[in-house]
């Protein structure tokens, strides 16, 4: 990948944090933590990966992304609007009732959502079910998702990996957003559904490893998904909740917590730092 | 003799039938060969994906196909497809108000010999309640056919409920007119109404008979859209009739019963009495001696009748 791009891909996440924060702030509640540490695979696929276009948002041939953990909507929200599928002034009406951008994803609503999710579990067998429509009707679109990895304690997520290998579905590519923390403490001590990619692994899946904040990695392990051919690929993201603000990193409680005004302000200050940061590299 | 099949059947002839679109996915939960999608397997293969025992997934990648333009019919138990799978289908095909028709057999006591654990009494209240989703019973074959005609035709969230024992065949086919959202006006009586749905329209009309022997004649309406329901036909009955029996193997609770009540209480107040499972879970035996034990035959229906008769006599 080019430098530039690469360059583009870190600014827009970035901003895309950004976004997350203000969201969150505005509305005064909804979800930081795991919004932040989804945000680099977030901006890896609406501003290089996928096949869109904001003009048609119902496109048939485009691909496909389900946010299966959907409480971090402020991820996908930002990233809509930055790619221009939705104004970027909404974002502040985020969660809000004279809004569309609900707490959790509507299809319905919100332009370039392809499915609404929030019920933990449920996204992944969406995606499934995108990815066998494609397979049917001889299409070339890709899907993608994003799971928790507290979301994988649901146990239809494993009825929907068993799916997607037996209809060798290679035009799947899931992510997990490996942060170890969920919403009572660590994965491990909550309900260990360790060791992830063994259990991937035996159940048809290929999976990557990568680190999921490494814009470098996430495209090298989507260009091996996209060649691989007869099973679906897992890309096990390892990642750091709250990723970008200092305070908000590696904390359980930031994982449903809006910030207070200077909270606020002192991500936001971060969060500019690291954008003038990546001006000068 | 009267003809007899069960709507299981009908419903995979109906889907073979008006199965030929390349938009029509049918998926089964390894029952394909009691829900009788395997009918549709056999005749379009490539459309036709075994889900396995997997109902919460098989709900919701039921979903993520229509989001792509398909018509999906998803089909299991109705005791799984609206009990184990109920947040799926609340969440991922109501909520978004896409194209997934729920084939549901095996509802009621008349699955009979397997027992309370497969015979769901508590579909028609868990499915009418969600927004967007349209809820068909259907009283015979020929209304099956039909009713699945019309999920094809129409957009949004189907449940079909339909039934493993094999019931008369109470509609022509050659005349039969399905209306979504009408109610049928089985016979024109004043005396009492009697509103039912699903077999039990065929014990109904049997209940009928009985009735008309002791010089009662009761309006009997059958009511194959539960949601969204006919209220036109059931103000006039009970306008006309001044009361209303309603008749479902399904509990009194939250199924037709509370639905023409529902109707009546805010529209015109006449008594109206359930006859239906009262609060309890159905058990192991021969259909036709569970319908006897639980009071869903015509004998029992034409009793009830008759009480509400005199009670409306007595105001």
């Amino acid at each position: 990948m080019e430098i530039q791009k690469l360059k583009e891909l870190k600014r827009y996440a970035t901003i895309i944090r950004k976004d997350i924060i203000d969201q969150v702030y505005s509305a005064a509640a909804g979800h930081p933590g795991g919004s932040l540490s989804c945000a680099d695979i977030v901006s890896v696929l609406y501003f290089k990966e996928m096949r869109i276009d904001p003009k048609r948002p119902h496109w048939e041939d485009r691909d496909r992304f389900v946010l299966s953990k959907g409480h971090c909507s402020p991820a996908l929200y930002g990233a809509l609007a930055e790619r221009g599928f939705i104004p970027k002034e909404d974002l502040l009406k985020f969660r809000q009732a004279s809004s569309y951008l609900e707490g959790h994803p509507s299809m319905k609503l919100i332009p370039g959502v392809d499915m609404s999710t929030g019920s933990l579990g449920q996204g992944i067998s969406a995606a499934v079910g995108m990815a066998l429509a494609g397979k049917l009707d001889g299409k070339d679109y890709r899907v993608y998702s994003i799971l928790g990895d507290g979301e994988i304690e649901e146990g239809q997520v494993w009825e929907a990996l068993m799916c997607a290998a037996h209809y060798k579905l290679d035009n799947l590519t899931v992510f997990l957003d490996h942060n170890g923390l969920q919403i009572d403490g660590k994965i491990t001590d909550v309900l260990s559904p360790e060791p992830v990619k063994d259990k991937f692994e035996a159940f048809g899946l290929k999976v990557i490893v990568v680190n999921g904040h490494e814009h470098q990695q996430i495209v090298e392990a989507i260009d091996e998904a996209k060649k691989t051919k007869g099973k679906p690929v897992m890309i096990v993201a390892e990642t750091v909740k709250g990723k970008g603000v200092s305070f908000m990193e590696n904390e359980a409680g930031w994982h449903g917590t809006a910030p207070n005004k200077e909270q606020r302000d002192k991500a936001i200050a971060e969060l500019d730092d690291l954008l003038a940061k990546l001006e000068v590299e | 003799m009267v003809k007899k099949i069960a709507t299981r059947d009908a419903y995979g002839n109906a889907l073979v039938e008006f199965g030929s679109d390349n938009k029509i996915v049918v998926m089964d939960a390894d029952l394909s060969k009691s829900t009788k999608t395997e009918l549709f397997k056999k005749q379009y293969p490539e459309r036709f994906l075994n889900m396995g025992i997997a109902e919460a997934n098989m709900m919701t990648a039921a979903a993520g196909m229509a989001s792509c333009n398909k018509i999906v019919f998803a089909s299991t138990f109705a005791m799984f497809a609206s009990g184990r799978a109920y947040e799926q289908v609340r969440n991922s095909i109501c909520y978004p108000a896409l194209n997934v028709k729920i084939g549901a057999t095996h509802a009621g006591i008349t699955v009979g010999e397997d027992g309370a654990s497969h015979q769901t009494i508590e579909d028609i209240a868990l499915m009418r309640v969600l927004p967007n989703m349209t809820v068909i019973s259907p009283a015979d074959a020929v209304e099956t056919r039909a009713a699945v005609k019309t999920a094809i035709e129409t957009d949004g969230p189907f449940y079909i409920r339909l039934g493993r024992l094999a019931v008369p065949v109470i509609n022509d086919e050659n005349d039969y007119k399905f209306e979504l959202g009408k109610g049928v006006l089985v016979s024109e009586g004043a005396d009492v109404t009697i509103v039912c749905t699903g077999y039990m329209v065929s014990q109904t009309i049997e209940a009928g008979k009985l009735l008309e022997k002791e010089g009662i004649k009761p309006r009997i309406i059958n009511i194959h859209t539960i949601k969204p329901i006919d209220k036109d036909i059931l103000i006039k009955a009970a306008k006309e009739t001044g009361a209303i029996l309603t008749v479902e193997e399904h509990s009194i609770i939250g199924g037709l019963g509370s639905a023409v009540s529902e109707v009546i209480v805010e529209n015109c107040p006449v008594p109206v009495k359930r006859v239906g499972i009262n609060d309890k879970f159905g058990k192991s035996g021969k259909p036709d001696e569970l319908l006897v034990m639980y009071g869903l035959t015509p004998e029992n229906i034409a009793i009830k009748a008759k009480e509400l008769l005199e009670s409306k006599k007595n105001k």
